[in-house]
C-alpha cells in the first residue's frame, strides 16, 4: 500500500511519447517511414498554420501570437523570437531575407538533424509563416555541410511545396510571395554565429561581422535579415496551430512551450526528447534516457559551450529553463546535455573540447586566435600527456581570463566557460594529473561491442 | 598528385546546371554561388584543383585568391584527392565517451594511414573531424556523404569489410532518444486512441 502512496504522490515517469502527458509535437514523426514527404505531411495537418496565418492573419497578428506564447530562440541565446521579429522595419519594396540556421555545429546537439531529414516540411511550413510575420521577400536555409541528407530532404520538399503552390509567387492564392534556396555550409562551426553564417551565405570567409549594425537593420547583401534557428521556426508553426495561450500553458515563467532536449554520453536511451520547458536534468536523464550506465560525475547542461555541472542532486532538480541555468553560471545553450563518467578524466574531456573550439577559432581577434587557438590545446596537451606542472594549472587559469570577455564573438567565451567550471568542480583532478603526471582515472578503452 | 588532366573547363558542358546554381541567388549576390560551385565539383572530382579555383573565381567575379581564402576557412574542401571512400571519424567528446578514439585507430591500424592521408591506391581517406551532429548515436563515421552511427566494433568491422569489397553497406538508420527501434517508429495514434484503451 505504501507504495502506491508514493506512485500516487509523484506521478509515474514517462517513459515514451505514447504516454498521453507527452506533449509531442514537433518531433511527431520522427523516425516514421515516409513522413518527409509533402503527402505525408499534409495528411497529417501539414500546412493548415501556414493557411490559417496567410489567409485570415495579418503579419502583426501572427509577431503578436508568437510573442504572446513566449517563444524564445532554440538556437541558444533564447532571444524572444517575437520581439525579434518585430525589430523588422516595415516593408519598402526593397528585398529583405529570412535565413534560417540549420548550421547546427555545437557538440552535444542533433535536434535540428533530425527535423531536416524526417520533417522537411514542418520547417518549410515555420519558414512561411516567418517570413509572411516579417513579409520577407525570401528564405534561405543554412544547412551545414555535413548534413548531406537532411540538404537534399529539404530541397525535395523545398520542390514538392513549390510545385503544390506553397511556395513561389502568390502562396496559397494570397498576395504573399516566398521562395527558399537551400545553402549547404561546408564545415565551419563559427558559422553557427549569426553574422558569420551570413559571411558564408554570401560567399565570403565566415568571420563573424562587427554588431551594430544588426541583421534586421543590415544583414544579407547589406538587407535587413532576420535570423532564426530551425527549431524556433518549427514551433512557431504549432503556437498558430494550437494558439499562443496553449504554447504558454507550458513551461515555466520566463521560458515557455516545448522544446527539443538532447541527451549523450553514457545513459541508456541516448537521443532527442521533446519536454516542456522547465522539465528538470533528473526528468531527463533518468525518466527519459534511463538513467546513466556508468557512475557520472558531471554533466554539460546545453552543449559544449555550457559551463558543466557535478552531479549532484541541487544540480540534477534545477529546471531545465533559461533563467535557471543562468542563475546557476551556465546556460541552457541547445540543450544537449552531455553526460561525463567518473572514469573519464575531467582533464581529458577539457582537451577535447578545447582541441574542438581551436579547430573552429575562425583567427579573426586575436585573444581567440592565440589564446584559443594556440595556448590552451598546448597547454591541455602537456596537462594530459604527464608533462604539466603544478603552476600550470595558474598558468591556465590566468590564460583563461585573460581571454574570457575580450574575444570579437562569442566563440572564445564559449570554450573559456566549460574550462573555468571544469576548474571549479574538478580541480583535484587537474591538480593530481599535475603532480603524478598520469591522470586520476586513466580508462582509455570506451569502444564498445 | 597530379592536376587536372584536362584543360576543358568544368561547367563547360554543364552550363545548365550552372546556370541552375546561379538562379539560387539574387543578382545581387552572385558570389553566394562560390559555396555550392565548389561542393559541385569538389562532388565530381573528389578535390578542387588550382585550376578550378580559376574557372570558379571567374564565373563568380573575384580572384582565385579569394576563392582559395574561402575555400581554406572551411574543413570539407579539399585542395588535394581524397581517397573514393573517405572516412571521417568524428572524435568530439559524446564519440570520444563511446570509444572514437580507439575507432580511429583500430582503422588507422587497418588501413595503415594516418590521419589526412590516402591509401596509395587511392581508396580510402582517413580522417578525424570535428563533431558531425550525431552525438545521441555515438560513435558515428561519416563515409563520404553517409553517416554511419553507433559503429561498434562489430559494426567497425563489417564496415571495412564492405569498403574493401567496394561496397558502401546500407545505413543502419538509427535516432535515438524515443524513436528507438522501427517498433517505436509508428506515428502516434489518435489523441482519442491514446492512454488507457
Amino acid at each position: 500500500m505504501s507504495d502506491q502512496t508514493a506512485t500516487a504522490a509523484k506521478p509515474a515517469p514517462i517513459l515514451s511519447r505514447h504516454d498521453p502527458r507527452y506533449e509531442v509535437t514537433m518531433y511527431r514523426y520522427v523516425g516514421v517511414d515516409g513522413a518527409h514527404t509533402l503527402d505525408f505531411y499534409r495528411s497529417h495537418g501539414g500546412y493548415e498554420a501556414a493557411k490559417k496565418a496567410l489567409t485570415s492573419m495579418t503579419p502583426a497578428q501572427v509577431i503578436d501570437e508568437v510573442k504572446a506564447s513566449g517563444l524564445r530562440g532554440r538556437g541558444g541565446a533564447g532571444f524572444p523570437t517575437g520581439v525579434k521579429w518585430s525589430f523588422m522595419a516595415p516593408p519598402d519594396g526593397k528585398p529583405r531575407y529570412l535565413v534560417c540556421n540549420a548550421d547546427e555545429s555545437e557538440p552535444g546537439s542533433f535536434k535540428d538533424r533530425y527535423i531536416l531529414e524526417d520533417d522537411p516540411h514542418q520547417l518549410v511550413e515555420g519558414m512561411i509563416i516567418g517570413a509572411y510575420a516579417m513579409q520577407m521577400t525570401y528564405g534561405f536555409l543554412y544547412v551545414r555541410g555535413e548534413y548531406y541528407l537532411g540538404a537534399t530532404r529539404m530541397e525535395a520538399a523545398i520542390q514538392e511545396a513549390r510545385a503544390a503552390g506553397l511556395l513561389g509567387k502568390n502562396i496559397l492564392g494570397t498576395d504573399f510571395s516566398f521562395d527558399i534556396t537551400v545553402h549547404r555550409g561546408a564545415g565551419a562551426y563559427i558559422c553557427g554565429e549569426e553574422t558569420a553564417l551570413m559571411n558564408s551565405l554570401e560567399g565570403l570567409r565566415a568571420n563573424p561581422r562587427l554588431k551594430p549594425p544588426f541583421p534586421a537593420a543590415a544583414g544579407m547583401y547589406g538587407r535587413p535579415t532576420t535570423i532564426n534557428n530551425v527549431t524556433s521556426l518549427t514551433s512557431a508553426v504549432h503556437i498558430l496551430t494550437k494558439g499562443a495561450a496553449w504554447f504558454s500553458s507550458m513551461g515555466t515563467d520566463d521560458s515557455k512551450g516545448t522544446k527539443l532536449y538532447q541527451i549523450s554520453g553514457p545513459v541508456k536511451r541516448t537521443g532527442v526528447f521533446e519536454m516542456p520547458m522547465g522539465a528538470t536534468f533528473r526528468e531527463l536523464i533518468y525518466d527519459f534516457a534511463g538513467g546513466p550506465t556508468m557512475e557520472p560525475k558531471a554533466f554539460i547542461p546545453g552543449g559544449s559551450s555550457t559551463p558543466m555541472f557535478p552531479w549532484e542532486d541541487r544540480f540534477l532538480d534545477m529546471p531545465m529553463d533559461y533563467g535557471t541555468l543562468a542563475k546557476n553560471g551556465s546556460m541552457l545553450g541547445t540543450g544537449g546535455v552531455i553526460v561525463i563518467p567518473r572514469d573519464k578524466c575531467i582533464v581529458d574531456a577539457l582537451y577535447n573540447l578545447v582541441r574542438f573550439y581551436a579547430h573552429e577559432s575562425c583567427g579573426k581577434c586575436t585573444p581567440c586566435r592565440e589564446g584559443v587557438g594556440h595556448w590552451l590545446p598546448r597547454m591541455y596537451q602537456k596537462l594530459v600527456s604527464g608533462l604539466g606542472r603544478p603552476e600550470d594549472i595558474e598558468l591556465l587559469e590566468s590564460v583563461a581570463s585573460n581571454i574570457k570577455g575580450n574575444a570579437f564573438c562569442p566563440l572564445a567565451d564559449a570554450c573559456i566557460g566549460p574550462v573555468q567550471a571544469s576548474l571549479k568542480w574538478f580541480r583535484d583532478e587537474y591538480e593530481y594529473l599535475a603532480a603524478n603526471g598520469k591522470s586520476k582515472y586513466a580508462k582509455n578503452d570506451w569502444w564498445q561491442a | 598528385m597530379n592536376e587536372t588532366k584536362t584543360h576543358t573547363p568544368f561547367f563547360a558542358d554543364k552550363q545548365e546546371k550552372l546556370a541552375e546554381i546561379l538562379s539560387r541567388y539574387p543578382a545581387e549576390g552572385r558570389r553566394s554561388a562560390l559555396m555550392p560551385l565548389l561542393w559541385e565539383v569538389q562532388r565530381a572530382e573528389r578535390h578542387v584543383s588550382e585550376e578550378r579555383v580559376h574557372e570558379l573565381a571567374e564565373i563568380v567575379g573575384t580572384t582565385a585568391t579569394e576563392v582559395k581564402g574561402v575555400m581554406s576557412f572551411y574543413s570539407t574542401y579539399h585542395e588535394q584527392p581524397v581517397g573514393t571512400f573517405h572516412i571521417q571519424v568524428c572524435s568530439t567528446l559524446s564519440c570520444a565517451l563511446a570509444g572514437s578514439d580507439e575507432l580511429f585507430d583500430f582503422l588507422s591500424n587497418e588501413l595503415g594511414i594516418v590521419n589526412g592521408e590516402t591509401t596509395a591506391d587511392g581508396r580510402f581517406s582517413l580522417q578525424k573531424v570535428e563533431c558531425v551532429g550525431s552525438c545521441g548515436t555515438a560513435p558515428v563515421v561519416q563515409v563520404n556523404d553517409t553517416y554511419y552511427e553507433r559503429v561498434g566494433r562489430g559494426r567497425c568491422r563489417h564496415l571495412i569489410d564492405a569498403l574493401r569489397q567496394g561496397e558502401m553497406p546500407p545505413v543502419w538508420r538509427e535516432r535515438g532518444g524515443d524513436t528507438v527501434g522501427a517498433a517505436k517508429a509508428e506515428p502516434l495514434q489518435k489523441p482519442t486512441d491514446r492512454g488507457e484503451g
